[in-house]
């Protein structure tokens, strides 16, 4: 479907945690397919445990996937320390917090400085940290080359993170809530910091983040986790205007500004991915099973029949219960 | 009937060479039965006016202006006195129940405590109370003796909940009760809080940074920057026509999905928020202004009537500023 290659994939990726304490092994990433396209912006949205900061550090070479693979440029990554550096410079992750992100021993100018002098850049160090500086909003740079994190506003702090991740000039940065920690106004003024690289300097970008008002804010695309899965994938106008899975449409219901006359509340807990259900991993929680008529459960069987791992590309929900869905192009 | 009237409570903080102001004269009412949510960014304050009116805040802090709780003045009264108001007349949900629970004592007994001291009740009633509560608010019977961290955080934060509900007050502050908790798990509380304090009929001052969040719980809404209330007003009113510009950034920065307006476009206001030591004259809102005048940088700001039940301190609702919309000098 796409043009071009894919800046950043994961293909059949699956991620396990080795049992502990008495439990199984923890399943975090289940089988995913999730590619970003050259100057894209992907959102990744799910709640806290869907493990979708365990994909994000997967793509960046962080944690190493129990199978399947991570490709950067279509070429799959190795995790050899030379191949893995060779990577950081093309893919850079930034994380929630950036009062934990930064060192507060260090100052902005080091903070900066760190990923080019660990490559080994240093000709012209110095206009590098400043061009990150500013294109991190940061303007004018020398204002800021000597501060210590303490001295500088959460907002600002966030814009360090982020300029130390551009100082490596990445294809793609991968962003873990980068404004959860933030205040509201501030929130739009980092968004629009991410917009705005990928216009001017064609930055793609994967954001993760239980916020779908984010999505609507900056993504192009965006794809649904629940329980180490991508439940559904596709526009941000597709999915968000017109969602077709039951646990999206439950996750756009409770927002406080939708709209919706009744919100659905999935009743039961945050689900564990040490004991995933068998069939549909969410049908559990799903309000549209529980209403399903005896012929359809017999039919649609989602406590029985498993789901294929959508594709990474185009419009996909993983839901037995969608009679004319895209599911069925998706294996 | 009015439950609470607040008249220019200021809260100030010690630090290192003087004082740091928090909360710069806020003055409001609330009635009885009636919900106030309160907005503001982190150090607007907002979470010291909440706690500075059940007295609530650490020794460092000093307190000035009036309270009165059913004519009562609570920041005058007697320690005494003072614990009698806690829990029975008014109570607090803290925001992360994670920190604010005994972790040594099981949920079920930190919910007897405060039954058995106020209502002078004995062990096995003020058990009975505790069941009845804990069904309320959806945790089974079996979990009484459970401690917690055998519980989620959305359910430490309905135990929360059933303690602060546990003596039948006429008040409960709510500060930012779902901020650590997922969507899903945030609107089960906010439904369950809701229907709660509404069939009891109990008062609520509720606290939180997402404006749309106070905008579906509450019946009025207050919207604090730099220590001072900067509007006032029915909820959907002051979100559907914000009279501030800061009311109107809060809003915009939460994005209403299907809003072309706001898709690739995320709205932000430029600016951090000011620090209290470095207040000058005028608006403290005016260094981030989009629309702000000159005379905002001099003219002192107070809450003025601007319609029925709203109040917003700009100078933009006086009849001799107001200017077309979008100019700006």
């Amino acid at each position: 479907m796409t043009m071009d290659q894919p800046v950043l994939e994961a293909v059949d990726l699956t991620v396990v945690h080795p049992p502990r304490g008495g439990r199984g092994p923890a399943r975090a990433v289940d089988g995913v397919n999730l590619s970003i396209g050259r100057g894209e912006i992907v959102a990744l949205i799910g709640e806290s445990g869907c493990g979708k900061s365990t994909l994000a550090r997967a793509l960046v070479g962080l944690v190493r996937p129990t199978s399947g693979e991570v490709r950067c440029e279509g070429v799959p990554l190795r995790y050899g320390a030379a191949s893995l550096k060779a990577f950081r410079r093309h893919t850079q992750l930034i994380l929630q917090d950036p009062g934990g992100a930064l060192n507060p021993r260090q100052s902005v100018y080091d903070a900066v400085a760190e990923g080019p002098r660990l490559h080994g850049l240093r000709a012209g160090l110095d206009e590098q940290v400043r061009r990150s500086l500013s294109r991190a909003g940061l303007r004018p740079p020398e204002d800021f080359t000597h501060r210590f994190p303490h001295e500088l506003s959460g907002g600002q702090q966030q814009r360090v993170v982020i300029a130390g991740a551009l100082a490596l000039e990445p294809t793609v940065i991968v962003a873990d809530e980068p404004v959860a920690s933030l205040d509201a106004s501030v929130r739009g003024e980092i968004l629009k910091l991410i917009l705005g690289l990928r216009d001017e300097v064609g930055l793609s970008a994967l954001v993760v983040s239980h916020d779908l008002g984010l999505a609507w804010n900056i993504a192009d695309r965006v794809a649904v986790m629940y329980l180490g899965r991508i439940v559904e994938t596709g526009t941000v106008e597709e999915v968000l205007l017109h969602p077709k899975h039951p646990y999206t449409k439950a996750l756009l219901s409770v927002l406080p500004n939708s709209g919706a006359e009744a919100p659905t509340l999935l009743t039961g807990e945050a689900p564990d991915p040490t004991a995933i259900p068998a069939g549909c991993r969410f049908h559990p929680r799903c309000g549209r099973w529980a209403a399903a008529s005896s012929e359809e459960r017999t039919e649609a069987a989602c406590d029985r029949r498993d789901l294929p791992v959508l594709a990474a590309d185009g419009s996909h929900a993983a839901c037995h219960l969608l009679r004319s869905n895209a599911l069925t192009e998706s294996v | 009937m009015t439950l609470l009237q607040v008249r220019d409570l200021a809260v100030s903080y010690r630090d290192g060479s003087g004082t740091a102001p928090a909360v710069r004269g806020v003055s409001l009412d609330l009635d009885t039965g009636q919900t106030l949510g309160v907005a503001g960014e982190s150090g607007s304050g907002k979470t010291s006016m909440a706690l500075s009116l059940l007295r609530l805040l650490p020794p460092g802090a000093r307190t000035s202006g009036q309270v009165l709780f059913e004519g009562e003045d609570l920041l005058s009264t007697g320690w005494s006195r003072m614990r009698a108001v806690r829990w029975s007349a008014a109570s607090v949900v803290f925001q992360g129940a994670m920190n604010a629970l005994n972790p040594v004592q099981p949920v079920g007994e930190q919910i007897c405590e405060p039954i058995m001291l106020h209502d002078r009740v004995g062990a096995k009633a003020a058990r009975t109370r505790a069941l009845q509560l804990l069904d309320s608010v959806g945790i089974p019977a079996s979990r009484f003796g459970a401690y917690p961290h055998e519980f989620s955080g959305g359910q430490r934060q309905r135990v929360m909940i059933a303690m602060a509900l546990a003596c039948r007050p006429k008040l409960v502050i709510a500060d930012e009760p779902t901020t650590a908790l997922d969507v899903m798990v945030q609107a089960q509380v906010l439904q369950l809080f809701a229907d709660l304090v509404r069939e009891e009929g109990i008062a609520v001052i509720m606290i939180s940074h997402d404006l749309a969040v106070l905008a579906q719980m509450c019946d009025r809404l207050a919207v604090m920057y730099a220590g001072r209330l900067v509007e006032l007003g029915p909820s959907g009113q002051l979100i559907g026509a914000p009279r501030h510009p800061y009311t109107a950034a809060l809003s915009r920065a939460f994005p209403v999905i299907g809003d072309p307006a706001s898709r690739r476009a995320p709205s932000g206001l430029p600016g951090d928020p000011p620090s209290q030591a470095r207040l000058g004259a005028g608006c403290s809102f005016a260094p981030r202004c989009p629309v702000a005048l000159d005379a905002c940088r001099e003219r002192e700001m107070e809450l003025w009537t601007c319609g029925d039940g709203r109040q917003a301190a700009c100078l933009r609702v006086l009849p001799e500023y107001s200017a077309p919309q979008g100019e700006s000098s």
